[in-house]
């Protein structure tokens, strides 16, 4: 079983509710935290780190010497990351500029080059971190090397750690981007959570669409629950979209948190309600496989 | 020589577009026969990489100078290594850019350096 905890607004409490479902579940739990620009699990479940992997991508280069400028690499790139500059006789040297920073290191000019004078050689581009920590039985979190700018191989590299006997709890960074689908797509079921402000709900609706179209199911959680207006519970009744749980706005909640306490270790009356949460989860994937 | 110009619309009564990735069309025009073409741009909504593929597109055309009205970095980059040379900061309508250009009131940057920062031209897609 896996379950992401995504959001569309940012900073709506998804590690707050990750951390702390993983924690209610206790030993069977992995938790894998997918924000790989900014992992913060770690801060709340302080896990020992015991393994470090890095991830390389492909990065294409170029034989110079063999190139016949053609331009196919540069027109098969779907990203635009390729320049090919044709040389012009003692004015213009030859080129083939590669703008890594678009290039999604697909392959595909090696590929197509039919001089094979585009090689490809390993780049570090972040690290996957293993390790144990109290309360549940493995936590693992990926880290982009800063200045990268696809994020997304790091996430399908925390996502190979998935365990499918065990109970796979997978913290998403916000929005609804490329590395927001990474970490939802093949889950079992989103946790959607959101406040009752109009930021609150127009990223609810796009993180909504954003798992219909890759078909997961989700459910709401609406933390700070009792701020802001009641637009969240029509929206989510008109789409038929259960809310699993509501978190109250509690200065005591923010207090602890900000000390790196998650939820239920300061309010441990909140295990049960996430055991619940669990439960139903299970009951609505079971009613849908 | 052939100079290429950023323009809003296709014809020399038009503005010159301040985009260069971006920009709607590029008015081709040879200072020697005082012809032109204009052709649309292609990459005007793409993802990323309009300014790269932009720049491949006037040395494949032989363009000599390019007159914008801001440059992104690896437009510039590009456009320097194929030698063409670049004039920023150009506004007004086409005909009068060219003719200031003819007359050798433009001033070609010493060095194709970028005027802006990457995703510039993206704020302004739907002016």
């Amino acid at each position: 079983m896996t379950i992401t905890v995504a959001s569309g607004k940012g900073g709506t409490g998804k590690t707050l509710i990750a951390t702390s479902l993983a924690l209610s579940l206790g030993e069977r739990v992995q938790f894998l935290d997918c924000d790989v620009e900014e992992p913060n699990g770690y801060i709340f479940l302080k896990p020992e780190i015991k393994e470090h992997e890095t991830v390389y991508l492909s990065k294409p280069k170029v034989k110079i010497d063999r190139c016949t400028f053609c331009g196919l690499c540069a027109s098969s790139c779907l990203y635009n990351a390729i320049a090919v500059i044709k040389p012009v006789k003692k004015k213009v040297k030859g080129k083939v500029l590669f703008f890594y920073e678009l290039c999604h290191s697909c392959g595909a000019c090696s590929l197509v080059c039919p001089e094979k004078a585009i090689y490809e050689e390993p780049v570090e581009k972040g690290t996957i971190e293993k390790g144990t920590a109290d309360g549940i039985f493995s936590f693992v979190q990926g880290r982009l090397r800063p200045s990268e700018a696809n994020p997304v191989p790091i996430v399908k590299a925390v996502k190979k750690q998935i365990k499918p006997d065990e109970i796979n709890i997978i913290d998403s960074s916000p929005g609804t981007s490329d590395p927001v689908v990474q970490s939802v797509k093949d889950a079992d079921f989103c946790i959607l959570v959101t406040e009752p402000t109009p930021f609150g709900l127009n990223d609810l609706m796009l993180a909504v669409e954003m798992s219909r179209k890759i078909e997961v199911p989700a459910g709401v959680i609406i933390n700070r629950s009792d701020i802001g207006d009641n637009r969240i519970d029509e929206y989510c009744g008109k789409e038929k979209i259960p809310i699993l749980l509501r978190i109250p706005f509690k200065r005591d909640i923010a207090v602890s948190y900000s000390r790196g306490i998650p939820l239920v270790s300061a309010y441990p009356e909140y295990r049960e309600e996430f055991k619940k949460l669990f439960d139903h989860i299970c009951r609505i994937v079971g009613e849908k496989t | 020589m052939k100079i290429c110009l950023t323009a809003e619309g296709n014809t020399l009564e038009s503005n010159v577009d301040s985009r260069f990735g971006r920009c709607k069309w590029f008015i081709i025009y040879d200072t020697k026969t005082d012809d032109f073409e204009a052709l649309p741009n292609a990459n005007a909504a793409g993802m990323g990489g309009v300014g790269i593929q932009n720049s491949t597109l006037m040395a494949e055309k032989n363009v000599e100078v390019v007159l914008t009205g801001n440059l992104g970095p690896n437009a510039a980059n590009i456009l320097q290594q194929a030698g063409i040379k670049a004039i920023t900061g150009v506004t007004g309508k086409v005909k009068d850019a060219v003719e200031r250009f003819k007359k050798g009131k433009l001033k070609v940057d010493s060095s194709t350096s970028p005027t802006v920062t990457p995703h510039f031209g993206m704020d302004k897609r739907g002016k």
